[in-house]
């Protein structure tokens, strides 16, 4: 789960990590009142979950509560776009009012999991405020790793080591150890998957600032954190996405016009992987679940069809414990009382197939069965080149 | 021979009493695997389907010789019961539980370092030996006893796989779903390694999918270690980036983990590489007969 850079601040400042003064702002006036609060010379920071706002415009200095104000007004309610959000875009709701602070230096500070160690990786950086993939595979050398081992947690050598790494002078050695103290703390007692400060500034008065903050979060611990769980930002995900999640379903929507409908992310994936083989493009990303109930396929339809660019289903069903006629049965009947038109390719496998395929030939209804994934695919792909256009 | 369970194996539901744990024990049961216990705390001193309950880990080890566990247990709680069967000295523990959070899996790999347990999941379908055992919730009926191994961090992609194998009158000697988290107790070096070692495995079929590194270090493995031949398959060449699809450990992370950058780092090795899964199965007949 993504969230605001507004809300990675208050988790940061709560575990001690300096952030500038700032205030949300959810109209151009309050970004005035803001403004006048924090000194009048401050910085208008877009709020979205995306990186690259700055060179979209998306973060503006403003020298006095009317300029706040002028930017505001330009920001919220605009569409930006980044080089991260897509051609679409992400519509600004509130932008985040900052005081400026003059900086000396930019650097890095970071946390992230290894997979491969099994252990989060503190990252420290002097090369700080662009992008660390890049200056990890040019200069590797500049990128300070640490794994904090959950056997030993985070010990004192291991801030040293990050704090030096970042070549503090020694006043700002102390500071330094307490800003990677606060992040491993989020990171563990949050249960992020990432934590990121990018800028970590030292100021012209000699303070560590956490310019920029980036915090993202273990779905998988929501259900711990119902602190965390209320910082979803629904505005930021596609209305079909969220609508799936309310049903349990695994649903990302892509561009094509084939709609797909899988149990198993592996399968769904590899079912995607064939659909373009065969000359199409998918529309989605569905994974069903090992239930695939009668509910669940009717959800799974509802959210397909409601995809105006889908112009034929494919279902790719290998069944286990699941039997192909009870999923024929689903099927039929979400057709039939979602009144779907579109062409339907269904590919099933597993226990009661041919009950499945007799069901579906007995339907009625205009299904196109296939044997195998291949036929699947060109059946669903030629099927959405012959569909109409949907309004 | 197979690897990891066979007529050996002597199985401990953790979960049982739960709907999922119930349906499976006995799936597995049918399926000719020995169960000789449950586990589910509080209902120790029971019988649940026939089998025996037990409150703790520990207790059906002692009991009854459980050298295997296979765990049923909701995400919030599921890798303390992992921890529980590492700490009983149990050999091999295979987790189905999808959704475990994963600073939790962080101390469960730490805790695994050093123990004599090997983790198979979570968020895996388990291990099958057609024809001797099944720990897992894979479909029975659809595998062949026979020379091909088959490594997946998928579910119903590895069934798809093994349908397409047995049709081809291609039998499995194992089948170990790796699960689809980013930290997994066991990798593909490690079914490599075995499969190299099983004098019934003839060649071996590794199904990927995008995020992490562990199919480029498969690649590695394979080129310096693995004498049979090996097929491979890379789900995800459409996944866009940024997205967790599905697998919590299926996910494009800044630039890397890419199907693409997968599917080069195999074919480097020279691992035979099918660009649709439809042709997994001919690929592997493919390098049989080569």
């Amino acid at each position: 789960m993504k969230i605001h850079e507004f809300q990675a601040k208050a988790i940061l400042a709560e575990y001690g990590v300096p952030v500038p003064q700032g205030e949300v702002a959810l109209t151009p006036v309050e970004a005035r009142n803001a403004a006048e609060r924090l000194g009048a010379v401050v910085v208008i920071k877009a709020q979205i979950h995306a990186g690259g706002r700055g060179k979209a415009g998306g973060i503006v200095l403003a020298s006095s509560p009317g300029e706040a104000e002028t930017a505001a007004e330009r920001l919220i309610g605009s569409r930006l776009v980044t080089h991260q959000t897509g051609p679409e875009g992400s519509v600004v709701k509130r932008v985040l009012v900052e005081e400026r602070t003059s900086i000396t230096r930019e650097l890095y500070a970071g946390i992230v999991l290894d997979r491969k160690a099994a252990m989060p990786v503190i990252m420290a950086s002097t090369a700080g405020g662009v992008d660390i993939e890049e200056v990890a595979a040019k200069s590797p050398e500049k990128v300070i790793k640490v794994a904090v081992d959950p056997a030993t947690q985070l010990q004192a050598f291991h801030t040293r080591q990050l704090s030096f790494g970042l070549e503090l002078p020694q006043p700002l050695q102390g500071a330094g150890v307490e800003v990677f103290r606060g992040l491993y703390r989020a990171f563990q007692e949050k249960d992020c998957s990432l934590v990121e400060i990018n800028p970590l500034v030292v100021t012209a008065d000699n303070r560590l600032l956490a310019l920029d903050a980036k915090i993202n979060l273990d779905d998988n611990a929501l259900f711990r954190h119902t602190d965390i769980k209320e910082l979803r930002d629904l505005d930021e995900e596609s209305p079909l996405e969220v609508e799936a999640s309310k049903f349990g379903l695994n649903y990302i929507k892509l561009d094509g016009t084939v709609g797909c409908m899988v149990n198993g992310a592996g399968l769904a994936m590899a079912t995607m992987d064939i659909v373009k083989l065969a000359g199409g493009q998918p529309a989605n990303f569905l994974d069903v679940g090992g239930g695939a109930s009668a509910e669940q396929i009717q959800n799974a339809f509802r959210i397909l069809t409601s995809d105006r660019s889908v112009r034929a289903v494919l279902i790719n069903i290998f069944g286990g414990i699941l039997r192909c006629d009870r999923l024929a049965e689903g099927v039929i009947h979400a057709v039939r009382s979602l009144r779907v038109t579109l062409p339907i390719v269904i590919r099933m496998e597993g226990t009661n197939v041919e009950q499945g395929r007799r069901m579906l030939g007995e339907s009625g209804l205009n299904f196109i069965t296939a044997d195998g994934m291949r036929e699947a695919a060109e059946r669903a792909v030629e099927a959405a080149r012959r569909g109409k256009r949907r309004s | 021979m197979s690897i990891l369970v066979d007529k050996k194996t002597r199985l401990v539901v953790q979960g049982i009493t739960g709907r999922e744990g119930t349906f499976h024990a006995l799936a597995c049961r049918d399926y000719g695997t020995t169960v000789v216990a449950g586990v589910t705390p509080g209902k120790g001193g029971s019988r649940h389907e026939g089998v025996p309950v037990f409150n703790t880990v520990r207790g059906a080890v002692a009991k009854e010789g459980a050298n295997t566990t296979l765990i049923f247990v909701p995400p919030a709680f599921a890798a303390d019961a992992i921890l529980e069967a590492i700490d009983a000295a149990v050999p091999l523990v295979i987790c189905i539980t999808e959704g475990i959070p994963t600073l939790d899996m962080v101390r469960v790999a730490r805790f695994l370092r050093g123990s004599g347990t090997r983790l198979i999941g979570p968020n895996c379908p388990g291990i099958i030996s057609p024809g001797k055992a099944k720990v897992g919730i894979m479909p029975g009926h659809i595998h062949k006893r026979g020379k091909v191994g088959v490594v997946s961090r998928s579910g119903t992609l590895t069934y798809e796989a093994v349908g397409q194998l047995t049709r081809l009158g291609l039998g499995q000697s194992t089948c170990v779903g790796l699960g689809g988290d980013p930290i997994i107790g066991t990798t593909f070096v490690d079914c490599l390694g075995l499969f190299e070692d099983d004098p019934a495995t003839h060649a071996i079929l590794m199904i990927g999918e995008i995020g992490g590194t562990a199919e480029e270090e498969a690649a590695a493995f394979v080129k310096r270690h693995v004498s049979k031949p090996v097929v491979g398959y890379i789900a995800g060449q459409t996944a866009p980036p940024g997205r967790r699809m599905g697998h919590a450990g299926a996910i494009i992370s800044g630039g890397k983990g890419t199907a693409a950058e997968k599917v080069t780092a195999l074919r480097r090795a020279g691992i035979a590489v099918v660009k649709s899964p439809a042709e997994m199965g001919a690929a592997v007949k493919k390098a049989l007969n080569a």
